[in-house]
């Protein structure tokens, strides 16, 4: 299991061009847009807080997940079916579920190094404090990612091919950026694209980050959405994957 | 007792049957042959035996292990070499081999390994960047690295040049020798014929005939034809009267002689007392591919 690790691990780092997008786009677009666009610095009269306090570095958080859970899984698990990665891999006593697994923590490292950097970056560029409901932040990020992934998983699973694995998880990476709330934040929706975040699975995880980010409880309603994600798509990808 | 026993084997896919009645016993140490054409069943017949395919008929025995019982077992002692390229693109080639060996209790020092395949100087290059025979012979040290008393290897040359072909053969005698047990699976009639102690040819999913080559190609019909021009005249008589000669034909200068047994030395002898030289002297026998064609009714494509 370690070896499968240490050799994945090195792989992706000769993709290094990918990863460094997708940990370095969020932190970019938090330091950029928070540089250069005032109103991100400036207190808001509706929502009592400054956009780069909360709303930013948590939708910044969901966009990397995204990233993750919508591109780069569904492509690395197409490519290594139609090459024959996992069926080689079947025929040796090492069920081929290892390499997923191996696949799964190395997203998730992405994901909380991505998020370290987004907090130190708003701390030491802007002073935006810490997340202070720890527990909760940590808890909220961990399904949120889960579920993501596990969406990853179902795209991965049904896509034919490494080209419509793509297609398919832009397709849906753009729509759930803007329900999650990447260029709008929920506050400022209107009533029914408001009702759609809600359920998307994207938009709860920005809110309860940001819930937790400034100290409150996640709200349960999020965490039942985020989880019903879980499950609906860890089922289906339980279903419906191939190891061929 | 065979290393390999299959009895009565049967896969059905949604869309087709893929392998309707396929029995066959491979002998410890032997390289053994499943011959035949593209869709035969050679490749599911093989992914049945391996584990990779639950089989909806027949039993399959493997060093007595059931496939279907003692998966992982059976993956100690069978290792297998898939058609095509089965690796991720960037990694290299000590890292896959590094990588396969951890899979296995007690695996081979695949450092040796390379160095037996001819691939000791590409320990460092990515997999997307070896060479189609390369690669071949990086999946033939994959599927040894777990030290197999069974090695399954499906297709091995196709899309392999000339020389990379023979290099590839010499390999699999290698292996052999060093005490594995080999099925070759294969649709090149000349890779079998040169490799294949035993084989099975299989058509339209089932097993025609199992025997050696040159046993398979006496089934048919031993006839061989003997063409010459013979350096002073011949008469038809004279070679009718050796009793392996069945017929005499001739052809311009030449003399066409077709018949049984030992007809080339009977033939050479006969006209060696009458002091006759029998000049581009050529010797037509019957191959494997008149073989398939007598046993199957159809030409070989």
């Amino acid at each position: 299991m370690m070896k499968i690790l240490s050799v994945e691990f090195k792989l992706h780092l000769r993709q290094w061009p990918f990863m460094l997008f997708t940990i370095g786009l969020p932190v970019a677009l938090l330091l950029g847009l928070g540089l250069t666009v005032p109103s991100m610095t400036q207190l808001n009269q509706s929502s009592g807080e400054r956009p780069v306090d909360t709303h930013m570095p948590s939708a910044m958080v969901l966009l990397a997940l995204l990233t993750l859970g919508c591109s780069v899984l569904p492509a690395v698990l197409a490519a290594y079916r139609e090459h024959g990665v996992l069926r080689r891999m079947s025929t040796t006593p090492v069920h081929p579920a290892r390499l997923l697994v191996v696949q799964l923590l190395i997203y998730l490292g992405v994901g909380v190094v991505t998020t370290a950097l987004l907090i130190g970056t708003g701390t030491l560029a802007f002073g935006t404090p810490v997340p202070r409901q720890w527990a909760g932040f940590v808890l909220v990020f961990l399904l949120g990612t889960a579920a993501l992934l596990a969406m990853g998983l179902v795209i991965g699973a049904l896509a034919p091919n490494t080209k419509t694995a793509q297609g398919v998880g832009s397709a849906v990476m753009f729509p759930l950026m803007f329900v999650g709330g990447v260029w709008i934040p929920r506050e400022n929706m209107p009533d029914v694209l408001g009702a759609i975040s809600d359920f998307s699975v994207a938009g709860p995880i920005t809110q309860a980050l940001r819930d937790t980010w400034a100290g409150h409880p996640p709200q349960v309603s999020h965490l039942v959405v985020m989880a019903a994600g879980l499950a609906l798509f860890g089922g289906l990808a339980a279903r419906s994957f191939r190891w061929e | 007792m065979k290393i390999i026993e299959v009895k009565n084997l049967r896969k059905r896919y949604p869309d087709h049957l893929a392998v309707d009645d396929v029995s066959f016993e491979v002998a410890e140490g032997e390289i053994f042959g499943i011959l035949g054409p593209n869709g035969a069943g050679k490749t599911t017949t093989v992914e049945c035996v391996a584990g990779l395919r639950v089989p909806d008929g027949g039993t399959v025995r493997v060093t007595g292990l059931d496939p279907r019982t003692d998966r992982d077992r059976l993956r100690r002692v069978l290792g297998m070499q898939l058609q095509s390229a089965a690796l991720p693109e960037k990694i290299k080639v000590w890292e896959a081999m590094d990588l396969y060996a951890s899979f296995y209790p007690d695996p081979a020092n695949w450092s040796e390994l390379l160095d037996r395949v001819g691939l000791a100087g590409k320990r460092e290059a990515a997999f997307a960047k070896l060479s189609g025979g390369q690669r071949q012979r990086l999946s033939v040290a994959l599927a040894l690295v777990g030290r197999p008393r069974v090695a399954v290897l499906d297709e091995l040359t196709t899309g392999l040049d000339p020389q990379a072909r023979r290099d590839t053969w010499e390999l699999v005698e290698q292996v052999r020798e060093s005490g594995v047990t080999i099925v070759l699976v294969t649709h090149f009639m000349e890779e079998a014929e040169r490799l294949c102690d035993r084989l099975a040819i299989i058509d339209a999913g089932k097993v025609v005939a199992t025997d050696s080559p040159a046993g398979l190609i006496a089934q048919v019909g031993a006839e061989q034809r003997i063409r010459f021009r013979p350096s002073a005249p011949v008469t038809d008589d004279m070679l009718l009267a050796l009793p392996e000669v069945r017929e005499v034909g001739r052809s311009g200068a030449q003399v066409v002689v077709s018949g049984t047994g030992n007809l080339a030395p009977v033939l050479t002898l006969a006209l060696a007392r009458h002091d006759i030289v029998p000049m581009d002297l050529r010797i037509e026998q019957a191959t494997l591919d008149d073989a398939f064609l007598a046993l199957t009714g159809r030409q070989f494509a």
